[in-house]
């Protein structure tokens, strides 16, 4: 049976974590993720959004609930991930660190050299292979970290706040940068932020989440063929913005009203 | 840019003439308060004796360096190995870990002078001062290791989890780079340490032979109060100290250099 274009690449149901501490991160959290799509978690600190992500991972398990991928089989290898900091090896070089991947999978450094400058070259590092970490500016290396997560050719790449650290003007060019990867690579992207105008500019569905527990509060879609700078300063993007601020803000008293 | 270069460059020749100014003034001091009271050689020789004692006695001196600096190299290696292969072996099991740390730490607690006599009951001489060179030397190569290796970022280990590394690959690709700094400033402590353990083991020795180190001159000159080859003993032994911390050093600057902060060095 051929899966249908839109069909969840992984399901989320019933997801709920408890953490050693007694803290109910996640609570009854239903997720699709469908093929191909750019998909937001959008919520405030604390909100159980990059917990979730995590579980997408295998990185942590849900103490209830399943986790569904389609294709079972190939559901850790398909994986990429990035982290809020870099996280790079900072003793390895640019390259290095781009073929850790493929070295853990017991690759070998010449078969793999053409593919790690390939995709140095798609995050504009091409020149700068053999650097090391503490070499480049905060968004370059935030580029080897995608650029590493990119290495393997993931079908799911999984970002958890991953420009949350970087100055506003890096952060503008990233965002660019990444639209154009998720539409050259056709893959599929779960982004964890908690800024609306960048899940705004990103994203084609937004999750909007609930914290304490963490569960799905409200979903938008944002139809928007171009992500450029015109759509940035577009009235659109405007108001699909008040459209999630909203969203949000709902999120935010819907669990102020359940404290008290 | 060039007035950078050029406080820079006052500063480098002020951290080598400031301390080489100490010396010399120290020296010229020494010779005077020798000179002007007379004192005797058998009580403290000038420095130009000492000098020309490490000349007329080198034969004798250099074979007992060599003695001393082939013990504290081989209780440094031994130390790094051992301090190295415990660290490995104690993050790979709490149960070892827990069985044999507190023993580590006794060893490292008892002084090295009072277990060195028993040893040497025990063991043939040289067996016996290389044990207590490694004694003293490899416990700062464990417990830096060990720390090295436990402060791993927790999302790089993530990430070698989510690229299914193996426990192997774990320990190599990421633990012990990661623990390199730690493991090295552990090294460059176990060096001086290890000539500590190597000349305090010597001295309980106190036995002649052709292989005896600058320690047992220093004590076997001290009973002959040959003051003068004391002294050279004594210098010889601080020059060897020296130049291994300077080695030490050098060997973590380049490991080092291209990556981690330590060796990095800053405009301000």
């Amino acid at each position: 049976m051929a899966p249908s274009p839109s069909a969840p690449v992984v399901s989320l149901r019933g997801v709920g974590k408890m953490f050693g501490n007694g803290l109910l991160a996640l609570d009854g959290l239903d997720l699709d993720v469908r093929d191909g799509e750019f998909l937001s978690l959008l919520g405030p600190s604390g909100c159980g959004k990059s917990t979730a992500l995590r579980i997408v991972a295998g990185l942590s398990e849900p103490s209830r609930g399943t986790v569904a991928w389609r294709d079972a089989t190939a559901a850790r290898r398909s994986i990429g991930f990035v982290f809020q900091e870099p996280t790079l090896m900072p003793w390895a070089t640019v390259f290095a660190n781009v073929f850790l991947p493929l070295k853990l999978a017991g690759s070998d450094k010449a078969a793999a050299a053409a593919r790690i400058m390939e995709t140095l070259a798609r995050v504009g590092l091409a020149d700068f292979a053999d650097a090391y970490p503490r070499e480049l500016s905060g968004g370059m290396r935030m580029r080897v970290s995608i650029a590493r997560a990119l290495v393997t050719a993931p079908r799911v790449l999984l970002m958890d706040e991953p420009f949350a650290a970087l100055d506003e003007i890096t952060r503008f060019k990233l965002n660019d940068d990444l639209v154009t990867l998720w539409r050259e690579l056709h893959m599929t992207v779960v982004f964890v932020t908690h800024s609306v105008f960048e899940s705004v500019f990103l994203s084609n569905r937004i999750v909007v989440m609930t914290g304490r527990p963490g569960r799905v509060s409200s979903e938008l879609a944002i139809d928007a063929p171009a992500r450029d700078a015109r759509f940035r300063t577009s009235a659109e993007y405007a108001s699909y913005c008040r459209v999630a601020s909203e969203a949000l803000g709902q999120a935010m008293r819907a669990r102020a009203g359940m404290a008290i | 840019m060039s007035d950078a270069t050029t406080s820079e460059r006052r500063e480098q020749a002020l951290r080598i003439l400031a301390p080489t100014g100490v010396l010399a003034l120290g020296i010229v001091i020494w010779d005077l308060v020798v000179r002007i009271n007379g004192i005797p050689p058998y009580i403290l020789p000038s420095p130009g004796l000492v000098l020309t004692t490490l000349v007329s006695d080198w034969p004798i001196l250099w074979s007992s360096l060599l003695a001393t600096l082939e013990t504290t190299i081989e209780g440094l290696a031994l130390a790094a190995a051992g301090g190295i292969g415990l660290a490995m072996l104690f993050n790979q099991s709490r149960l070892i870990e827990h069985s044999l740390y507190p023993y580590a730490v006794i060893l490292q607690v008892t002084p090295v002078v009072a277990i060195a006599p028993l040893l040497l009951i025990y063991l043939p001489q040289q067996a016996a001062v290389l044990a207590c060179a490694w004694i003293v030397a490899f416990f700062p190569v464990l417990a830096n290791t060990t720390l090295g290796l436990n402060s791993v970022d927790h999302n790089l280990a993530d990430l070698f989890r989510l690229y299914g590394a193996s426990r192997w690959q774990i320990l190599y690709e990421l633990k012990l780079p990661a623990a390199l700094p730690q493991m090295l400033a552990g090294i460059k402590i176990a060096g001086g340490l290890s000539l500590i353990g190597a000349v305090v083991a010597e001295i309980a020795a106190g036995s002649a032979g052709a292989g005896s180190g600058l320690a047992y001159r220093i004590a076997e000159s001290g009973y002959r109060l040959n003051i003068p080859r004391m002294f050279a003993a004594l210098l010889l032994l601080s020059l060897t100290g020296i130049v291994i911390f300077a080695l030490l050093s050098w060997l973590t600057h380049l490991v080092l250099r291209r990556w981690h902060e330590s060796a990095i060095a800053r405009e301000s």
